[in-house]
C-alpha cells in the first residue's frame, strides 16, 4: 500500500536578479508503508528541499505529492500541520532536543498537539517509548547529561511516540562514532519495523544508507535509484558522498 | 470539543513549561513589567492622595458646591439683618439644606500681657468648619453646645495664640475682649500656623455668641454673609429657588446675590487639577512605556534564540496558530502574574503611612481608598505590554521556516 508519492516534482526558487534556480527536477517516489528508503547525496544536492517537500513542509513549484493518496497541496496549512504530527516522525542529525527539558519531557513534546486520548495519556506513552528505547532509567536526564547516543535514542523516542507512519531520519548518525551510530541505526531500524513505518533515511553515510532495502541517490536535484552494490562503493573514501 | 479542550490544555501546558523552563530569563524580562507596573499603579495612587490634598486645600475655600448669599438694598445699601436672617432661616428649612453657615466680620480690642491689641474678629457657625474644610492645630472646633456657653468660646489664630504664652488649652485658658464691657472668652481651639501671618491676630467666634455680646448698634449694622454647601447637581436650581424665595420674603427694591464660593464653581467648568492630572498620566504613561519597550527588546531576541525550539515544535505538528497562540500566552501570562505583583507592591506604596504624609503634607481630612481603578489600570496595561510584547515575537514565530529554523 502506497503511502508516500511523489510525481514529478520539482522546485525552485527565485534569485534575485537572477533566473529561477532549480533545486529538484522530476522527482519521482513512492513509498510505501513498511518500506526502507535511503537517499544519499551530496552537500547541495537538493536533500534539505526533498526533506521539506517529503514532511509537508513546502509545496513543490511543479509536480504533485500524495500521501495515502490524496493530494497533500488540497490540505490547508493547519491541516496539513496535523497530519505531520500525527502520521510523520522526524530525527535530526544535531538531535534537536529541547534544552532545559528532561528526556521524558522531550518525548512528551510531540503529544502535547496530539488530540484526545493521546494527549492525556502523554506522560505514560512517553515513558513506555523511553523503555523501549532502553532510556527508562534515564527519563529525567537533562539532554546535556546524555551521551550523543543516547540523546538520539531519545530523539527517536520522541519521533516515534506519536505511532507515525512514516519516520523521516535526517543525517541520523552524522553526530555519532561508528560504533554507537550503528547501534542507534539498528534500534531505529528494529523499532521502525516493529512498529510498521515506513523509514526515510537521508544521509550521505554509504554504510547507513546501505540499512536500507532500497536505495535513491541525489545528484543535482535528480533522484535516481541506485543498487545496494554501487551504495557501497560509495563508501570508498574518495567517491564518499 | 475533546480535539479543542486537548489542544487548549495543551496551549497552557507548553507556556507554563515555558515560563517554568525560562525562568530566569522570564524574571528578568519581568522584573520590568513588575516595576513598571508598580510605578504606573503607584503613581496614580499616590496622585490620587496628592490629588486629595489639593482638593482639600481648594475645598478650603468651600466644598463643592458652596453657595454664599448676600442681600443688598438698591437704594440704602443695607438689608434689615433679622428680615434676612428669617427668610434665609426659612428658606433653607424649605429644602432641607443640611449645612448652613452665617459669617460677618468685624475687629475687636483684646488683652494680651503685654498690653491691648486689636484682632480680627470672623463670627461663623459651627457648620462653617464642614464646609470649608476646617481644621485646628490645638483643642477643637466649636460644637453646638458651645452656642449655649455664657462665656463664649474662641478660636485663636497661631499667632495670637503664641502672644498670648502659648496656654494649654487643657487649662482653658481665657482672654478678655474689651469693649464698653469687658468680655470673658474662652479659648477652646488654635488655627494651625499660616506662615503669612506674622503679627497678623485673628479670632472665630459663633455668630449667636456674638449678637449675645454685641450692641445693638453693631448687630443692626452688620449684615452677615451666609453659606450653604448643596449637592453639586442640584446647585444650579437651588440658587434660583433660594434667590427666588430669599428675594421675594425681603420685598422689592432688595436684590439677593448669589455664587458659587467653591474651585469648581469658579474655574468656568474647567477643572484646575487637569494640568496635575494630565502630567501624572503622562509619567505614568512614560514609564510603562519603557517596561513595554525593554520587554519587547527581551522577547524579540528571546525568539530569535528560541526559532530552532519553535521549528522543531513545527516538525512535530505544531501549528502556527498554536505556535502564536503559545507565543502570546507566554507573554500574557508573564505579565499578568508581574502585574499583579507590581500592582501589591503599588498598594504597600501607596498605603505606607510614611508616604502618605510626605504626599499629603500631613493634614488630609478624608484619606482616599487605595484607587481600585489604579489597580485594574495598571492589571489592564500588564496585559496589554504582554499582548503587545507577544504579538511581534508571535509573528516572527509564525513565520519561520521550519528546516531552516531546526538547522539555525
Amino acid at each position: 500500500m502506497t503511502l508516500l508519492r511523489l510525481e514529478q516534482v520539482t522546485r525552485s526558487v527565485q534569485l534575485p536578479d537572477a533566473s529561477p534556480l532549480e533545486i529538484l527536477k522530476g522527482v519521482d517516489l513512492e513509498v510505501n508503508v513498511g518500506d526502507h528508503v535511503s537517499i544519499v547525496g551530496r552537500s547541495g544536492s537538493g536533500k534539505s528541499t526533498l526533506l521539506n517537500l517529503l514532511g509537508l513542509l513546502d509545496n513543490p513549484t511543479s509536480g504533485a505529492i500524495f500521501f495515502d493518496d490524496e493530494p497533500v497541496r488540497q490540505l490547508r496549512s493547519g491541516a496539513r500541520d496535523r497530519k505531520r504530527g500525527a502520521d510523520i516522525g522526524f530525527i535530526f542529525q544535531q538531535f534537536n532536543l529541547l534544552p532545559g527539558r528532561t528526556a521524558l519531557e522531550n518525548v512528551v513534546t510531540p503529544l502535547l498537539y496530539a488530540p484526545g486520548d493521546q494527549f492525556w495519556r502523554r506522560k505514560r506513552l512517553a515513558s513506555e517509548m523511553l523503555e523501549r528505547v532502553g532510556l527508562g532509567s534515564r527519563m529525567d536526564s537533562m539532554p546535556d547529561k546524555l551521551s550523543g547516543g543516547e540523546q538520539q535514542r531519545v530523539a527517536i523516542a520522541r519521533a516515534l511516540v506519536r505511532r507515525p507512519r512514516l519516520i523521516l531520519a535526517d543525517e541520523p548518525t552524522g553526530a555519532l562514532d561508528i560504533e554507537t551510530g550503528a547501534s542507534v541505526m539498528a534500534l531505529l531500524d528494529e523499532v521502525a519495523e516493529q512498529s510498521g513505518a515506513a523509514l526515510i533515511t537521508i544521509t550521505h553515510d554509504a554504510n547507513v544508507a546501505a540499512l536500507a532495502r532500497r536505495h535513491y541517490r541525489l545528484d543535482s536535484g535528480v533522484l535516481s535509484p541506485v543498487n545496494v552494490a554501487r551504495v557501497l562503493e560509495m563508501a570508498a573514501p574518495e567517491v564518499t558522498l | 470539543m475533546s480535539r479543542f479542550f486537548a489542544g487548549l490544555v495543551g496551549a497552557f501546558v507548553e507556556a507554563w513549561a515555558e515560563l517554568r523552563i525560562h525562568r530566569t530569563r522570564v524574571l528578568l524580562s519581568l522584573i520590568g513589567v513588575a516595576v513598571a507596573v508598580a510605578a504606573i499603579t503607584a503613581v496614580v495612587g499616590v496622585a490620587g492622595i496628592a490629588e486629595q490634598a489639593q482638593r482639600e486645600s481648594f475645598e478650603q475655600a468651600g466644598r463643592p458646591a458652596s453657595l454664599y448669599i448676600s442681600a443688598y438694598d438698591d437704594i440704602t445699601g443695607t438689608v434689615d439683618a433679622a428680615a434676612f436672617g428669617q427668610a434665609f432661616d426659612t428658606a433653607i428649612d424649605r429644602y432641607k439644606i443640611e449645612y448652613s453657615s452665617r459669617n460677618g466680620y468685624g475687629a475687636t480690642r483684646v488683652q494680651f500681657p503685654d498690653g491691648a491689641a486689636e484682632v480680627q474678629l470672623i463670627t461663623t457657625d459651627v457648620d462653617s468648619a464642614v464646609i470649608h474644610r476646617t481644621t485646628v492645630d490645638q483643642g477643637s472646633w466649636f460644637i453646638d453646645s458651645d452656642e449655649n456657653r455664657l462665656a463664649p468660646a474662641v478660636i485663636l489664630n497661631y499667632g495670637m495664640w503664641e502672644r498670648l504664652g502659648s496656654p494649654d488649652l487643657r487649662t482653658h485658658p481665657t482672654i478678655e475682649m474689651l469693649g464698653d464691657a469687658t468680655t470673658i472668652a474662652v479659648v477652646v481651639g488654635v488655627m494651625p500656623k499660616q506662615q503669612w501671618e506674622e503679627d497678623y491676630y485673628e479670632m472665630r467666634m459663633l455668630y449667636s455668641a456674638w449678637e449675645r455680646t454685641a450692641s445693638p448698634i453693631e448687630i443692626e449694622n452688620s449684615t452677615p454673609q451666609y453659606e450653604v454647601w448643596v449637592p453639586p447637581e442640584m446647585s444650579e436650581e437651588l440658587t434660583e429657588l433660594l434667590r427666588r424665595d430669599i428675594a421675594g420674603a425681603l420685598g422689592e427694591g432688595v436684590t439677593v446675590d448669589i455664587g458659587r464660593l467653591d474651585f469648581e464653581g469658579q474655574q468656568g467648568g474647567e477643572d484646575p487639577l487637569l494640568p496635575f492630572k494630565l502630567v501624572v498620566g503622562g509619567v505614568a504613561g512614560l514609564v510603562l512605556f519603557l517596561g513595554a519597550l525593554s520587554l519587547v527588546n527581551i522577547s524579540l531576541v528571546t525568539v530569535k534564540q528560541r526559532i530552532r525550539e519553535i521549528g522543531i515544535r513545527r516538525s512535530f505538528g505544531a501549528t502556527a496558530g498554536r505556535v502564536f497562540f503559545a507565543v502570546m500566552m507566554e507573554s500574557i501570562v508573564g505579565t499578568l502574574v508581574a502585574g499583579v505583583v507590581g500592582v501589591i507592591v503599588a498598594v504597600f506604596v501607596v498605603s505606607n503611612p510614611w508616604i502618605l504624609e510626605q504626599v499629603s503634607g500631613g493634614n488630609l481630612q478624608d484619606i482616599p481608598p487605595f484607587p481600585i481603578e489604579a489597580a485594574i489600570l495598571g492589571l489592564i496595561a500588564a496585559v496589554a505590554v504582554g499582548a503587545l510584547a507577544g504579538l511581534l515575537p508571535a509573528l516572527v514565530a509564525v513565520r519561520v521556516k521550519v528546516i531552516d529554523a531546526i538547522r539555525y
